[in-house]
């Protein structure tokens, strides 16, 4: 039941073969058998996603139901979903029971699809490997001793365990596509504005973006059909018209021009990872693909640009976890500039400390045209970059991470270390464009990403390459053996 | 780049964070790593580009000025750490 396709799942509970609550039962008693070892899930809503099944059962039988009704699914837990703990992964909102749905929580809801629960991440979405969240590290299903990167790290863990069908994630750095590079799984971040921020808990608001993370294009373009589109209560959500994202994922790739920027392949980069994804853009070749070597120029700035953009903003968006209004507030406070600042002190953890720290110092007087402007400048560098870039190429393709997934431990006590884990996946954040990765091989029984790239609103060009892909090669279908 | 004890408590303040004591020298060392990582870009040439805020250069959204959402002040402040007569109450300011 466990590794059919969304497509298969929504046949089987439209011809009656299972009911929601079967398929819902089935996932939490996978929950309930693995998630201990993994620590995937924040919450399970065992009663909730029952109650939401039963609905569904209902609309199925009265043969009123869409395609996605009664299919389960994990929220990120950045996802504020009203009357369910949503923690971010912090202390800080350890005690914070949403009082609304997010955009894509409530658009999810419509679609009839069952809440399983909300996943485990990295505070705030606060790093690369999962390890910052105050509910404890994620691991990696493929070896319990590895990280499954991060910062939606629980929704990559539970997807490649599958415990669950299909989740949603966010994306501010690599948050989606890194993970899912580390944990075999097809992961897409649309372009800035496709997917409403409206209820998804702000680090860098001008980066930040969800996406679905599945087991296959086909999934993932089935789950973006109900995330994408214009919401006005987000002020950069883009009016523009939401295709039917599986209706081109057939289309052929002969004459698809394919950018392999060599900054993507230079010193940093694992070998066994590069043969990999160049085994994979043969693939393509076979397709009637061509390929080019293409120059990013700018790449190497996309890390401390980065460190000073999200940085600044989350300084700025955290301001509002102040102990007053929701949240948590320390005890006995003495006077008001107590009651923020231990409220603060013990609500954060180390890595959202440092990012704070990091954005106030960049934004003080004194230091903003240092780094601030300079680092939009630098954006903007980059972003140009791509524009050059896509005048030549229909996608550009590369390695999502620079390596597997690295073990428990191995870079947190180096912060910058570990911002280098998303050195491939930071600069389309910068541009706002839309990126992917699909699982392209193992290296050492570990998997191997293939990142590809689009232009603005290419979402359905990139799920149609990474599909098609997925008709040639069986490496999206692999699970790890302790989950099989 | 290298930033001292003192820096660091200038910063904590101004971010309303304390910080312990004793985790000051591990922030000084991070904080300086990540200004040298960041110090990279000195190296771009950036005369005459402009600054880009979002992907977009999106301009805000002029909206009609009617009422569409109803005031939730009870279910919002359910989740407030202290409320009373519907305000939410924080230590004495002003004696």
């Amino acid at each position: 039941m466990h590794n059919k396709s969304l497509s298969e799942l929504s046949a089987s509970l439209h011809n009656g073969e299972f009911s929601s609550v079967e398929l819902t039962q089935h996932y939490l008693d996978r929950i309930n058998a693995h998630n201990d070892n993994l620590n995937a899930f924040i919450t399970v809503c065992d009663d909730r996603a029952l109650e939401q099944a039963r609905a569904a059962d209902e609309h199925l039988q009265q043969k009123t139901a869409g395609v996605l009704a009664g299919i389960p699914l994990a929220h990120k837990d950045i996802f504020c979903t009203k009357g369910v703990l949503t923690s971010s992964a912090s202390k800080m909102l350890s005690n914070f029971i949403s009082p609304y749905d997010a955009t894509v929580v409530e658009k999810i809801n419509a679609a009839g699809m069952v809440t399983l629960g909300k996943t485990n991440m990295d505070e705030f979405a606060m790093g690369s490997s999962n390890e910052t969240s105050f509910y404890g590290a994620v691991k990696n299903p493929w070896d319990t001793n590895r990280v499954p990167g991060g910062s939606s790290g629980g929704s990559a863990a539970a997807m490649a365990a599958r415990l669950a069908p299909i989740a949603t994630g966010t994306d501010t750095g690599g948050s989606i596509r890194q993970p899912a590079s580390l944990c075999n799984l097809t992961g897409l971040k649309p372009t800035y504005g496709r997917i409403s921020r409206y209820g998804m808990i702000a680090f860098a608001s001008s980066l930040d973006q969800a996406g679905p993370m599945a087991k296959s294009a086909e999934d993932a373009a089935l789950l973006l059909n109900e995330m994408a589109g214009f919401d006005e209560r987000d002020s950069t959500s883009i009016e523009h018209d939401v295709p039917d994202y599986t209706a081109t994922l057939n289309e052929s790739l002969q004459g698809l021009r394919i950018g392999l920027p060599k900054e993507f392949f230079g010193e940093g980069l694992d070998p066994n990872v590069a043969a990999t994804v160049e085994a994979a853009v043969k693939v393509y070749e076979s397709l009637g693909a061509t390929v080019k070597e293409i120059t990013l120029p700018n790449s190497s700035l996309a890390v401390p640009t980065y460190y000073v953009v999200a940085p600044a903003e989350c300084s700025s968006n955290l301001s509002r976890m102040d102990g007053v209004r929701f949240g948590h507030r320390c005890d006995n406070p003495k006077d008001l500039e107590d009651l923020y600042t231990r409220s603060r002190g013990e609500g954060f953890g180390e890595e959202v400390k440092r990012r704070i720290m990091t954005g106030t110092y960049a934004l003080s007087a004194g230091y903003y045209d240092a780094y601030y402007l300079k680092a939009q400048q630098c954006r903007r560098l980059i972003s140009n970059d791509f524009k050059e870039a896509f005048d030549d190429v229909d996608v550009i393709m590369g390695p999502t991470a620079p390596t597997t997934a690295f073990a428990l431990g191995d870079k947190t006590d180096d912060p910058v270390a570990m911002y280098l884990a998303d050195i491939y996946t930071i600069s389309t954040n910068l541009a706002g464009l839309p990126g992917m990765s699909i699982p392209a091989g193992f290296v050492d029984g570990l998997p191997v990403g293939l990142q590809i790239i689009g232009n603005y609103f290419d979402e359905a060009k990139l799920l149609n390459v990474a599909h098609r892909y997925q008709q040639e090669t069986d490496w999206h279908q692999q699970t790890p053996a302790a989950f099989k | 780049m290298s930033l001292d004890k003192t820096d660091i408590e200038k910063i904590a303040h101004l971010a309303r964070l304390s910080i312990d004591e004793n985790d000051i020298p591990d922030y000084t060392r991070d904080l300086s790593n990540i200004f040298t990582l960041v110090e990279e870009l000195s190296s771009a040439d950036t005369n005459d580009i402009t600054p880009m805020a979002h992907p977009f250069d999106a301009h805000q959204r002029l909206r009609d000025d009617v009422v569409k959402e109803t005031n939730q002040r009870e279910l919002f402040q359910s989740i407030a750490p202290k409320t009373d007569a519907g305000v939410y109450l924080v230590p004495q300011v002003i004696e």
